[in-house]
């Protein structure tokens, strides 16, 4: 099966990386999957999770915020400010997160946390 | 014991006090530097993607965007000098502060009004003691910097780079930091940030690989991915420079504190020497006041027989 490279890097670390068989990330026009032998591409992420399907069948997920994806010769990269895989999320912290932008009303913040709480719980 | 002895002894003592905390601040040093350069090392996929990125859309279209166009008439221009929020490291601050007063001479002689921006506690205390106006400053984050505190840093200048000159904005930036050649060698250099010549991100680019880039398809479009783009890679860029100076200002630090420890080493070793001498001192002295009064009895003993 034909399979693309993935480097998932935030600002200060490789976040991930390897093969995968499909990504898909959300773009500020609309989510958007990447297969193998996809044609060049240049995008800018919203926050999101970004869903990795693995070549040997599995799936990881991050919660990114802010950043781009970059595709070309079946490399792909998605640049993130922020990026944190899903079993690196720390669930009730994130909840508390989302409680208080609830209640200080922060837009950003709010969304941030939900991303985080879906991309960890896989309700996305 | 003489009393010449008892000052040499409190000195050596007092001296092996300081050696001991010299050595230790060296020992730490030498682990953070380690430290720092591992940071470094970890944030350049992001920064060599992100170069990627510029250079494709860049090449890839002819967009016109504001980060990137030169004023026609420079007549301010913004200086970003990094320092170190402590000192005890030898040259390191004071050498960033003179590369960034000799650039800020030849912005004047350019005609240039020239804006301080400081980061680090030793450039802001140079400047407030020299009276000089400080547009901006921070501090606390120097020996480990994050990508938020860049992030920080890099949106007080683009804002103030995107203001109109009229407005109090400015058309050019510089940023003035201390590049971490390698553990004994440091230099101070100053780059232009702002406005981004693509060509020096170009040549950045090729210095790596003679790749041709691929034509992109751009997501949303290619105006608003480099809107998006440049602001990240000026981030970026302060990220690295913030990164850079970290790894200097504890090379220099472990440098001077090994000169420090060395130099007590050899203070010691001279006062021990003089203390030596001046126990020695005390002992003929004694003799021969002894073997002195000893002869002067035996002679008032010889003569009144």
């Amino acid at each position: 099966m034909a399979e693309l490279h993935v480097e998932l890097v935030a600002a200060d670390r490789k976040v991930w990386s390897g093969e995968a068989t499909i990504v898909v990330a959300r773009t500020t026009s609309g989510d958007i999957g990447v297969m193998p032998g996809h044609q060049p591409l240049l995008g800018v992420l919203e926050s999101g999770p970004v869903t990795i399907r693995t070549t040997d069948g599995g799936t990881a997920v991050a919660a990114v915020h802010g950043g781009f994806i970059s595709f070309a010769d079946n490399k792909l990269s998605i640049l993130a400010e922020v990026a944190e895989l899903a079993d690196e999320i720390d669930v009730e912290r994130a909840e508390r997160a989302l409680e208080r932008a609830k209640s200080d009303a922060d837009a950003v913040a709010e969304r941030r946390a939900d991303v985080r709480l879906r991309a960890a719980t896989g309700t996305h | 014991m003489g009393s010449q002895l008892r000052v040499y002894k409190r000195r050596i003592r007092s001296i092996t006090a300081t050696k001991k905390i010299t050595k230790a601040m060296e020992m730490i040093s030498a682990s953070r530097i380690v430290k720092a350069q591992r940071q470094v090392a970890a944030s350049t996929p992001y920064s060599s993607e992100l170069t990627r990125a510029v250079t494709a859309v860049a090449t890839g279209s002819n967009t016109k965007h504001p980060l990137t166009t030169e004023a026609e008439a420079p007549t301010r221009a913004a200086v970003l000098l990094i320092t170190s929020d402590r000192g005890l490291a030898g040259g390191y601050s004071a050498n960033a502060i003179k590369a960034a007063d000799r650039l800020t001479e030849r912005l004047r002689s350019e005609g240039k009004d020239v804006r301080s921006y400081i980061v680090g506690r030793k450039g802001v205390a140079y400047f407030s003691f020299r009276e000089r106006e400080i547009t901006q400053s921070w501090t606390g984050f120097t020996d480990r910097p994050t990508y938020a505190d860049a992030k920080a840093v890099a949106s007080a200048l683009i804002e103030a780079f995107t203001t109109a000159t009229s407005e109090d904005g400015v058309d050019e930036l510089h940023i003035v930091f201390t590049e971490f050649v390698s553990m004994m060698t440091q230099a101070p250099v100053d780059h232009r940030l702002l406005p981004l010549s693509l060509d020096t991100v170009e040549e950045a680019q090729e210095k790596k690989s003679d790749e041709i880039l691929p034509l992109y398809d751009f997501e949303p479009s290619a105006e608003g991915v480099l809107d998006a783009l440049l602001p990240r890679y000026v981030e970026s860029r302060i990220y690295n420079a913030l990164l850079q100076s970290a790894a200097s200002e504890h090379a220099a630090r472990r440098r001077a504190m090994k000169s420090a420890t060395d130099n007590a080493e050899e203070l010691i070793k001279s006062l021990t020497r003089l203390a030596n001498a001046a126990r020695q001192a005390d002992i003929t002295q004694e003799i021969s006041e002894i073997v002195g009064g000893a002869n002067a009895l035996a002679d008032a003993t010889a003569g009144s027989d």
